[in-house]
């Protein structure tokens, strides 16, 4: 089982709003659609769903043309960020529901939903209404109903959006177990780079309704093909400067310069633009950090063991502040004008075009 | 330490004075007439629960009360599932959603006495639209002054046509308010048409429908205006309900005595039939 998009569109009035996008998902690894709000995601699924139509272009599962197919006849199923439970229906029946619906005999539905609701521990809740539970419950609910279905594909826009951070953790740890060996293509849409990491698989990072990368995600995070790609998929965000190239120097500003190595040294001399992910970026000298960089603080946070600072270099709105991530506890004052240093060979080099050049 | 006093009470006096007066005083005069025999004057004899048992007892007021319940029943079983037909068919955005609310509302806004006299005229024979339309053009024998059947006909036409909007509109708020979620969760589980409608449209639309089963009842039990002007309870006694033989008997014939007997049997059998609605209808709510 395979779920294929060739060239598909999505009109919104005179607005294209998903442009010609084509992608190959597959089973037994999760594939990560990952986007700021607004991307399009939640409108790519919709389409693959079957739940908005598509203008142009195909939808294939396993080979066969599903276009034109009706929603109810996909076989498919869809957990949303917010918990949609049918209300006046018990834990039991909700996961029952869509095997009712197939016309499955009442044994094989008992078994289906014991199981499901063993895996996601919800045997003590089954006689329950959703209104009844938590919502972490809820939402294992939608899985478990999922789960019981046996379905070809499995779409899970943002389902640990609205859950507390604690049960996110234990939800996401779960999820990659639970779809696993099943068969179905597992399509995740996120908005969190770190939530992609986590989930491994593949990626495909959307931006205003394109998906401008596709591949494994270790893989896209570590190789970003552009610089919008590179935005996507970072958090705290990637920080971006303009360079100017001359010989194998690089300047940044009038008082920031290093020497190039590598394939970025034998570039054309002109203009490009860095990309630096914050943890490069320290507020000390180390043997890799080695170029010194000079701004105002403006923001400082503490979380967990790590510090960042925010800090204005005086760059244009386009790349607007810099922010340093660094492991331990550092003192920082908003306002002080602090030393940082990067390390010019974790940068990436992207043409005046956006695209990847070293 | 909290304040103790008797203030609070002042604050629940104007409407304790506003249901006295509007309310439980002229309940009690019916009910001091209820009970006693009078023949003007102010002089009374005490009858004790004579009239209740002579009303009970008479056929004529069994007759009424069937007939009560045949139109209630005829309106509810017509316009309880139209009304949800037709809030199902109304589009649920864009330009037309205005259009198709003011239509709806219309019939509603129309004065009592006038939707009766619209009918009356509409359905005669000789120069009503419809009335002529039938026995002239399709050559149906359709004449509501004598014929009991077309009588029923046309006043259970009429209130169809006056209040199954009431239904519509009520169904339409409980539709509305459900998210495209879960529509979408429906057509995901491979949901038909009718299971989409049994599972997730009428268990939302339930309390709404609840108040509009409630209101059309009610309304319906007590209704006068309208098939008085239209038919003035006849021909014979063919569409006299309740409330017109409690005024023929009230002001016709001045029996004030049996008339009020009569409103407090009347007000008690629409006070039962309310409650034992709700209740049968509200029972999964509480388990």
């Amino acid at each position: 089982m395979a779920l294929e998009l060739r060239n598909v569109t999505k009109r919104v009035g005179a607005q294209l709003h998903i442009k010609e996008t084509s992608l190959v998902l597959e089973p037994g690894h999760f594939n990560v659609l990952l986007g700021a709000t607004g991307s399009g995601k939640t409108s790519l699924i919709k389409m693959m769903a079957g739940l908005d139509p598509i203008a142009s272009g195909q939808v294939l599962m396993d080979g066969q043309d599903v276009t034109a197919l009706s929603t109810q006849k996909r076989n498919i199923s869809l957990v949303h960020q917010f918990f949609i439970n049918y209300p006046h229906m018990t834990v039991y029946e909700n996961i029952a529901s869509p095997l009712k619906v197939a016309g499955m005999a009442k044994s094989e539905i008992e078994g289906r939903v014991e199981e499901a609701a063993d895996i996601l521990q919800l045997r003590p809740m089954l006689h329950r209404r959703p209104h009844e539970l938590s919502g972490g419950q809820q939402q294992r609910t939608a899985l478990a109903r999922a789960i019981a279905k046996e379905s070809r594909a499995v779409f899970l826009d943002e389902p640990l959006a609205n859950l507390d951070y604690k049960l996110r953790e234990e939800l996401r740890d779960q999820l990659p177990e639970l779809f696993a060996g099943r068969g179905a293509v597992v399509v995740y849409a996120t908005s969190e780079p770190e939530e992609a990491l986590l989930l491994g698989g593949k990626t495909a990072l959307m931006q205003d309704g394109r998906v401008t990368q596709f591949g494994t995600t270790a893989d896209i995070y570590r190789n970003p093909d552009n610089v919008a790609a590179a935005r996507v998929f970072s958090d705290p965000p990637i920080n971006t400067a303009p360079i100017v190239k001359q010989g194998t120097t690089a300047r940044l500003g009038n008082n920031v310069s290093w020497s190039l190595t590598g394939a970025a040294a034998d570039l054309a001399d002109g203009p490009y633009t860095i990309a630096i992910r914050p943890y490069h970026v320290l507020p000390v000298a180390t043997p890799l950090t080695t170029v010194q960089l000079s701004g105002q603080v403006q923001v400082t946070e503490l979380s967990g063991s790590e510090s960042s600072a925010h800090f204005d270099m005086g760059l244009d709105s386009d790349h607007g502040s810099w922010v340093s991530l660094s492991a331990g506890v550092h003192p920082y004052e908003v306002g002080e004008h602090h030393d940082f240093y990067m390390d010019p060979s974790a940068a990436y080099v992207f043409a005046p075009d956006g695209s990847r050049v070293a | 330490m909290k304040t103790e006093n008797q203030k609070a009470w002042f604050f629940v006096l104007p409407v304790l004075l506003l249901v006295a007066f509007n309310a439980l005083i002229p309940m009690m005069t019916v009910v001091n007439y209820s009970v006693q025999e009078t023949f003007g004057d102010n002089v009374f004899f005490w009858q004790g629960l004579d009239w209740f048992q002579q009303i009970l007892r008479s056929d004529r007021f069994h007759a009424a009360l069937g007939r009560q319940f045949m139109f209630t029943f005829l309106i509810l079983i017509i316009e309880i599932p139209l009304g949800i037909a037709i809030a199902l068919s109304m589009p649920r955005k864009g330009f037309w959603v205005p259009v198709c609310l003011v239509l709806m509302a219309l019939p509603m806004l129309i004065p009592w006495n006038v939707v009766g006299a619209m009918w009356n005229i509409f359905t005669l024979p000789d120069i009503g639209l419809l009335g002529y339309f039938l026995n002239h053009t399709l050559g149906i024998n359709y004449d509501m002054t004598q014929d009991p059947v077309a009588a029923w006909i046309t006043i259970v036409t009429m209130d169809v046509w006056h209040w199954t909007s009431l239904v519509v509109l009520l169904s339409y708020a409980g539709l509305v308010s459900i998210p495209d979620a879960y529509y979408q969760a429906a057509k995901i589980d491979g949901a038909s048409n009718w299971a989409v409608f049994r599972f997730i449209q009428l268990p939302k639309m339930k309390t709404v429908l609840t108040i509009a089963i409630l209101l059309r009842f009610m309304d319906s039990f007590n209704i006068y205006t309208e098939p008085f002007v239209l038919t003035g309870g006849g021909p014979g006694n063919s569409t006299t309900l309740l409330s017109i033989d409690l005024v023929k008997i009230a002001l016709g014939q001045f029996d004030l005595g049996p008339a009020a007997a009569m409103s407090l049997i009347y007000f008690a059998i629409t006070l039962l039939v309310s409650w034992l609605f709700y209740t049968v209808m509200t029972k999964d709510d509480q388990n």
